[in-house]
């Protein structure tokens, strides 16, 4: 038998707008935030759906978020529940803030986590921004993840529950102060719970399958569009360990550190991308071993809480990766290096290096971009 | 506070009287205009009717006047259908940077999938064509100019009967977008001489989905819509009768309407409006041209307020404005109309578009001026910044 899943089940575990409250809700079109807007609305608060038109995809693809069949869903949600919506055009913010960086660190050589940019600066600055303007105490999103409030009164952001679905990865760049302004309503709920509420409360998006991918880049097809973003990185070599030429690359925009397809080499033993070299366009491969680390640095770095001394840390390089202990940490130019006790492999610099800590391991301490070999 | 509508640049509620008018032919008179029994008799003498008093609205021989679906329609007919009959003396069009998107994208189109050149005049920073510079825009090749007699964001009348008479001396055929002019201010085909002219029934208190082009007798002119020869096959399809007919009817009330009285007093409301904003806020600067706009439309700029998030609090507030255009999904875009009076960015974003129409009164000015002055200062507090 499963539960009801409503809001009131989740009031001890995360912070949540009170009935009567006025809070915007940032809607995708997913089934996500959908459910958040129905719950917010079903406990009583004053909701408007806000979507952000973020950019014109060429062609009629699904899968998405925030496409023109998604606003429209989200418009139709919000009319089911008789709350005014409105979109947002975020389009050339989103170029400019999401997009071009995007482009840029793939020329780089790196392999860049775009949805933190825009929970960092779109949704938790500028649609924050909106948020007062439209004089909503609260901001609301679908974001697997909670904030609560600590015994001595702090904000802390945490782990969603569900760990399978858990996004807290993406939102290491909030800043700390508005934390009291946020609340993630999924956070203490399965996607199944999400579904069922969905269903419950007939919220017209509840089949639509879960957005997949870049939202921006149909198919997945990433060196297709960085290319057609200028953004490609021009042909060059692919080498070894001792720089020896194995073969030829069509630019190292299309690679990412510890990939071992695509790359049309013959050998004994498997060969993965170890390191991107965009100013001499090589691409250098080597064997799992030479994957591996220890230390990973930031070039930047968001504390949302710093750790307690003697606080056991633990850091995440990738999304979904498992949290590996934290044995040192220690500032390095804006960003953070820190040392880990176990190897961890195939760090990409441009993915988040997302740091936990509290109680109960699940709680964001901070986050910062993972800083290139070559970057001193 | 009960709801208030100043958005009426955008659309407008239909007329009582005008309803009343329709409903017939959607309950009795339901049969096809084009019909020769007695089902068809009925509306053809309708929309007969309803063409004589559209036509007498703007000063039009009826036989010179047929029915679109709307001014978007009516707009890329008149361009494509005097630029296709055109063809062998030309393919350049001279248009205006400020001009409604169903002009602009029309351009754009017969550019990039016929071949055709286009020049469009850009204005000054109250939104003004320069004479001079439009009479040197015309070449040999032009086929047609298209000017909007009103605009519909900033409400800037552009003086159309001299830009026709530049265009005639250059042998140069005028096309005049006039659906936002039209009901607020007189419009006379044979006054302002253009040659064509389109204009839309829903912006005088009629339904959405109709409206008119006028095509001066002897114009060059293809049909774009084929089909049955409804409009002596000027555009095809069957009748919509009560569309039509509620036009007609609209057309009716909307003589009175535009007359001198009618129009100095919606103007002392618009200039009581705005005169309060000005009074009462620092940083406001009203947009377009001061001295020659539409009595009903007025586009002001608040310094350190983001335009979309005022007109979202207020709409929260249930007072209904705009930042501009209304036809993209919903979404608030930039205006190109402001971005063409190469205005600073702090003011485009800033700028919200207030139009008045025959409901409003004294007492619902009044009440906006105040909401718009505490929510103007509530969101500079907001946004010390300015930002978005």
């Amino acid at each position: 038998m499963t539960s009801r899943p409503s809001l009131s089940h989740a009031a001890s575990q995360l912070q949540l707008p009170s009935p009567g409250e006025r809070v915007v809700v940032a809607m995708s079109g997913g089934v996500d935030s959908s459910v958040v807007a129905a719950l917010l609305h079903e406990r009583g608060c004053e909701v408007i759906g806000l979507t952000l038109s973020l950019y014109e995809l060429e062609s009629e693809v699904e899968g998405g978020c925030c496409s023109p069949e998604d606003i429209s869903d989200a418009r139709r949600v919000c009319a089911d529940l008789g709350v005014p919506h409105y979109v947002l055009n975020y389009r050339d913010r989103f170029q400019k803030m999401v997009v071009q960086p995007f482009v840029d660190s793939y020329r780089r050589g790196e392999t860049p986590n775009p949805c933190v940019g825009c929970n960092t600066f779109l949704k938790f600055d500028e649609l924050l921004g909106k948020t007062r303007q439209l004089e909503a105490r609260w901001l609301a999103t679908g974001h697997y993840a909670r904030v609560a409030q600590a015994a001595n009164g702090d904000r802390q952001l945490l782990a969603g529950v569900d760990g399978s679905k858990d996004q807290s990865y993406f939102l290491w760049g909030i800043r700390a102060e508005v934390l009291p302004l946020l609340t993630f309503p999924l956070g203490a709920m399965s996607k199944e719970e999400v579904r069922d509420a969905a269903r419950r409360l007939s919220v017209r998006t509840s089949d639509k399958p879960d957005s997949q991918d870049v939202c921006f880049i149909p198919g997945g097809r990433t060196a297709e569009f960085v290319a057609s973003q200028g953004g490609a990185a021009g042909e060059g070599a692919i080498v070894d360990q001792d720089g020896c030429e194995l073969g030829r690359h069509s630019g190292v925009h299309g690679f990412t550190v510890g990939q071992r397809r695509g790359l049309g080499l013959a050998s004994p033993n498997p060969l993965y991308v170890t390191r991107l070299d965009a100013s001499r366009k090589l691409v250098v491969v080597g064997g799992a071993e030479d994957l591996q680390t220890r230390e990973v640095t930031t070039r930047d770095w968001n504390w949302l809480r710093r750790p307690q001394p003697d606080e056991p840390l633990r850091a995440r390089v990738r999304y979904r990766s498992r949290a590996t202990e934290v044995s040192h940490c220690a500032t390095a130019g804006a960003g953070l290096r820190l040392q880990l006790r176990e190897v961890v492999s195939a760090v990409a610099p441009g993915q988040s290096l997302v740091m936990y800590g509290g109680p109960s391991g699940s709680e964001v301490l901070g986050g910062g971009t993972i800083k290139g070999n070559a970057e001193r | 506070m009960a709801r208030i509508y100043l958005d009426h640049n955008a659309t407008t509620p239909v007329a009582p009287e005008v309803l009343e008018a329709i409903l017939p032919f959607y309950r009795e008179e339901w049969g096809n205009a084009s019909s020769v029994h007695w089902a068809g008799r009925g509306p053809k003498n309708a929309i007969d009717e309803a063409r004589e008093a559209v036509s007498e609205l703007i000063g039009a021989p009826p036989r010179d006047v047929f029915f679109t679906s709307g001014g978007t329609e009516s707009d890329n007919t008149a361009l494509l259908g005097v630029a296709n009959a055109l063809v062998d003396k030309g393919r350049h069009v001279v248009t205006s940077d400020i001009e409604h998107p169903a002009i602009l994208d029309t351009v754009k189109c017969m550019e990039q999938l016929h071949g055709y050149q286009a020049t469009r005049l850009a204005v000054d920073r109250h939104g003004c064509h320069d004479l001079d510079e439009f009479r040197a825009a015309i070449r040999d090749d032009t086929v047609l100019v298209s000017i909007m007699l009103a605009n519909n964001e900033l409400g800037n009348i552009n003086p159309i009967r001299e830009m026709v008479e530049i265009a005639h001396e250059a042998g140069v055929l005028f096309h005049c977008d006039a659906v936002n002019a039209l009901g607020k201010i007189p419009v006379d085909v044979a006054e302002l001489g253009v040659d064509l002219l389109s204009i839309s029934a829903h912006k005088i208190y009629a339904p959405k989905g109709v409206g008119a082009l006028y095509v001066k007798r002897k114009t060059p002119f293809e049909a774009l819509i084929r089909g049955g020869g409804q409009e002596r096959g000027r555009r095809c399809g069957t009748y919509n009768t009560a569309g039509i007919v509620g036009f007609g009817k609209a057309a009716e009330i909307a003589m009175p309407h535009t007359a001198a009285a009618e129009m100095a007093a919606v103007g002392s409301l618009r200039d009581r409006l705005q005169a309060t904003l000005l009074e009462n806020l620092d940083g406001a600067e009203v947009n377009g041209d001061p001295d020659g706009r539409l009595p009903n439309t007025t586009n002001v700029s608040f310094l350190g307020v983001d335009g979309e998030g005022l007109v979202l609090s207020l709409d929260l507030k249930d007072i209904a404005i705009s930042t501009g255009s209304a036809c993209a999904s919903g979404s608030l875009d930039p205006s190109h109309v402001l971005v063409g009076l190469g205005k600073d960015e702090r003011w485009l974003a800033a700028a919200i578009r207030f139009s008045l129409g025959r409901s409003n009164d004294e007492r619902q000015i009044d009440a906006v001026a105040a909401t718009v002055i505490s929510e103007v200062t509530r969101l500079r507090a907001v946004l010390p910044e300015a930002n978005g």
